[in-house]
């Protein structure tokens, strides 16, 4: 219960962070997203769940558009992402411009997608000090602080293929904030690792989530969104089936999707190890 | 053999199954003995051989007298000969330089989203790559055939606004240079866009989640990369590159061979300037090669199972970097690689 006066608290004293619109978007005749409409306020972290092919992605895909919606909008810190609004039309903006925008948001991917060319440390300095211009010096101090939070300092002079999954994760999360960003968007980050290295990497998540990062999650985690998230949105066929308090969502789901769902996630977490 | 070997190692039989506990101490003491790794007489039997065909050729190389050592010595840095010399390694660097170049254009061409550019540069690469090097140079060489001028102008016939008769537009010079470089971009062309392909889709993705523009994206992400994919092949095309530069013998442009050529026509000397000439050329691609696997290394960086897992920036050449530390790479390549 503290949870949700946590989150209706933010609510009332601030606005959206992350404002999405009447979403939608078609990859050729396949309809992902019909509809999807969510608001995420700062300091909430989001987790949204839903069966592989629901669209979950995508709509995290389109906050900090690497997919171009077909229709509706998506508003990062009251900005329409992609467009500019000019009289009644939304223009298109140009690639330069939306880089400038994505800078605002932070991602982390399934597949790490770490730069293999760079050490640790320099996947870090990277885009501060490429994209934002800022002295490497200054940054190099910042970027250690960061490895030294998920643990990695020693790690900093390596190249990333000498990593496991659940190091080479906690870089790209530690990539992505020291770029500052005022929302995380994490795309199943613990779907591409071994069982026994997910642990690490939602540790160093629920410590974000602690400090107060404003975060989006896709995930299949009911854990994790059991304890950390505030609001719990489930997908199904394109739309938000579903969304509230995890202690509603999950233990209590009204929805017909959301029940199908956590059933079949139960029955797989009792079929004994073989 | 294998009767021997029971008798060396009666262990390996228990003799007796009912003193369980000695059996096993019997079995540990089998397993702990030090293990004698396979011979392979067969390749030491083919080694010893060729060792005798190799000894045996540089003996009759030595000793033969139509191989004309002496006269090989006394052209080996004929100043003809080095000349020539020269002016293969310039039809290399220059004709290769342009060629790569063009051929990041023609790639980039043919990965961008127009159709017109990806069919424009898919001709260019059809016709370059479809015909001989050698009749693309003759052709080039009498083009004043087809166009007596050549200049800038306004299209269709308008007035030319630069220009000269095609003879002095294309020297001999410009005629070997360009066709080199004509030719060897459509090779290129295809190397580069086999190397910006093998990037994943995700690098360029991460790219650009962190704000990055393309440019910057492909500069400083996508690009290292490739270069990793790219760089080998480009080397064997440099090697290629030295030798079909002699090709330029048919529009009489005295490179290497050509030089060698024009002294063994007059001399009947011909093996051992054909001797000389291959020192050089040989010469020429080992240095190349030691060039190719430094650059290939440098670009390998962080590439789970390569040698280099620690950073080596600004190495490619060993520049800044004392004279023995060199040595010690260039001498450790194949211990690492093992």
């Amino acid at each position: 219960m503290a949870t949700i006066a946590h989150t209706e608290h933010l609510r009332d004293q601030s606005d959206p962070i992350v404002k999405i619109v009447e979403l939608r978007k078609s990859f050729g005749d396949l309809e992902v997203l019909k509809s999807v409409n969510l608001d995420v306020y700062p300091g909430q972290v989001v987790v949204i769940l839903g069966r592989s092919g629901s669209g979950k992605s995508t709509m995290l895909r389109c906050i900090n558009h690497l997919e171009k919606p077909s229709g509706g909008a998506v508003l990062v810190n009251g900005e329409v992402v992609g467009y500019r609004l000019k009289g009644e039309k939304l223009h298109e903006l140009r690639p330069n411009e939306i880089a400038r925008q994505r800078a605002a948001t932070g991602m982390v991917f399934q597949s790490f997608n770490l730069f293999p060319h760079l050490t640790v440390l320099e996947n870090l300095l990277e885009a501060p000090c490429r994209v934002l211009r800022r002295s490497p010096n200054e940054v190099r101090d910042e970027a250690m602080k960061l490895l030294t939070s998920v643990g990695l300092a020693e790690k900093a002079n390596v190249y990333p293929s000498t990593l496991s999954g659940g190091q080479q994760q906690r870089v790209a999360i530690a990539r992505a904030l020291v770029m500052k960003p005022s929302v995380m968007l994490f795309d199943e980050p613990t779907s591409a690792l071994d069982p026994e290295l997910v642990g690490e990497v939602l540790e160093v998540m629920k410590e974000l989530a602690r400090s107060g990062m404003t975060m989006i999650v896709v995930t299949h985690e009911i854990g994790f969104a059991r304890g950390v998230a505030d609001e719990v949105v489930f997908m199904a066929e394109g739309r938000v089936a579903e969304q509230g308090p995890p202690s509603q969502v999950i233990d209590n789901p009204q929805a017909e999707a959301t029940k199908t769902f956590l059933r079949s996630l139960n029955e797989r977490r009792d079929t004994p190890v073989q | 053999m294998e009767s021997a070997k029971a008798k060396t190692h009666p262990q390996h039989t228990p003799s007796n199954a009912l003193s369980a506990t000695s059996a096993l101490t019997a079995d540990q003491q089998t397993l702990a003995r030090e293990t004698v790794p396979l011979r392979h007489h067969g390749r030491t039997v083919a080694a010893v051989f060729l060792l005798l065909v190799v000894a045996n050729l540089v003996h009759s190389m030595v000793t033969n007298q139509n191989f004309q050592w002496p006269t090989v010595w006394h052209y080996l840095f004929f100043p003809d000969i080095m000349a020539g010399l020269g002016r293969t390694l310039i039809l290399t660097v220059v004709s290769m330089t342009m060629a790569i170049v063009l051929g990041i254009l023609l790639a980039a061409c043919r990965l961008s989203g127009n159709k017109v550019l990806q069919a424009v540069a898919g001709a260019y690469l059809w016709f370059f790559r479809g015909t001989p090097l050698l009749i693309q140079l003759i052709f080039l060489y009498n083009l004043s055939a087809l166009y007596p001028r050549l200049g800038i102008g306004v299209p269709f016939g308008g007035p030319e606004l630069i220009g000269g008769s095609t003879n002095s537009v294309l020297s001999l010079w410009t005629v070997a240079l360009v066709g080199l470089a004509l030719h060897e971009s459509a090779y290129m062309a295809e190397i580069v866009r086999g190397g910006l392909l093998s990037v994943p889709k995700h690098q360029t993705e991460a790219a650009a989640a962190l704000g990055m523009n393309n440019l910057m994206a492909f500069r400083r992400i996508i690009l290292p990369q490739a270069l990793r994919v790219i760089v080998p092949p480009t080397g064997n095309q440099v090697i290629g590159m030295l030798k079909y530069s002699s090709l330029v013998s048919v529009i009489a442009l005295p490179d290497l061979l050509y030089s060698a050529q024009m002294i063994y026509t007059q001399t009947f000397e011909t093996i051992p300037l054909l001797i000389v000439v291959s020192f050089w050329y040989l010469l020429c691609t080992s240095i190349l090669t030691v060039f190719q696997q430094r650059i290939e290394r440098y670009y390998g960086r962080g590439v789970a199972g390569h040698q280099s897992t620690t950073p080596a920036r600004g190495r490619i050449l060993g520049l800044g970097v004392p004279r023995k530390r060199v040595r010690t790479t260039l001498s450790s390549t194949t211990a690492e690689e093992g």
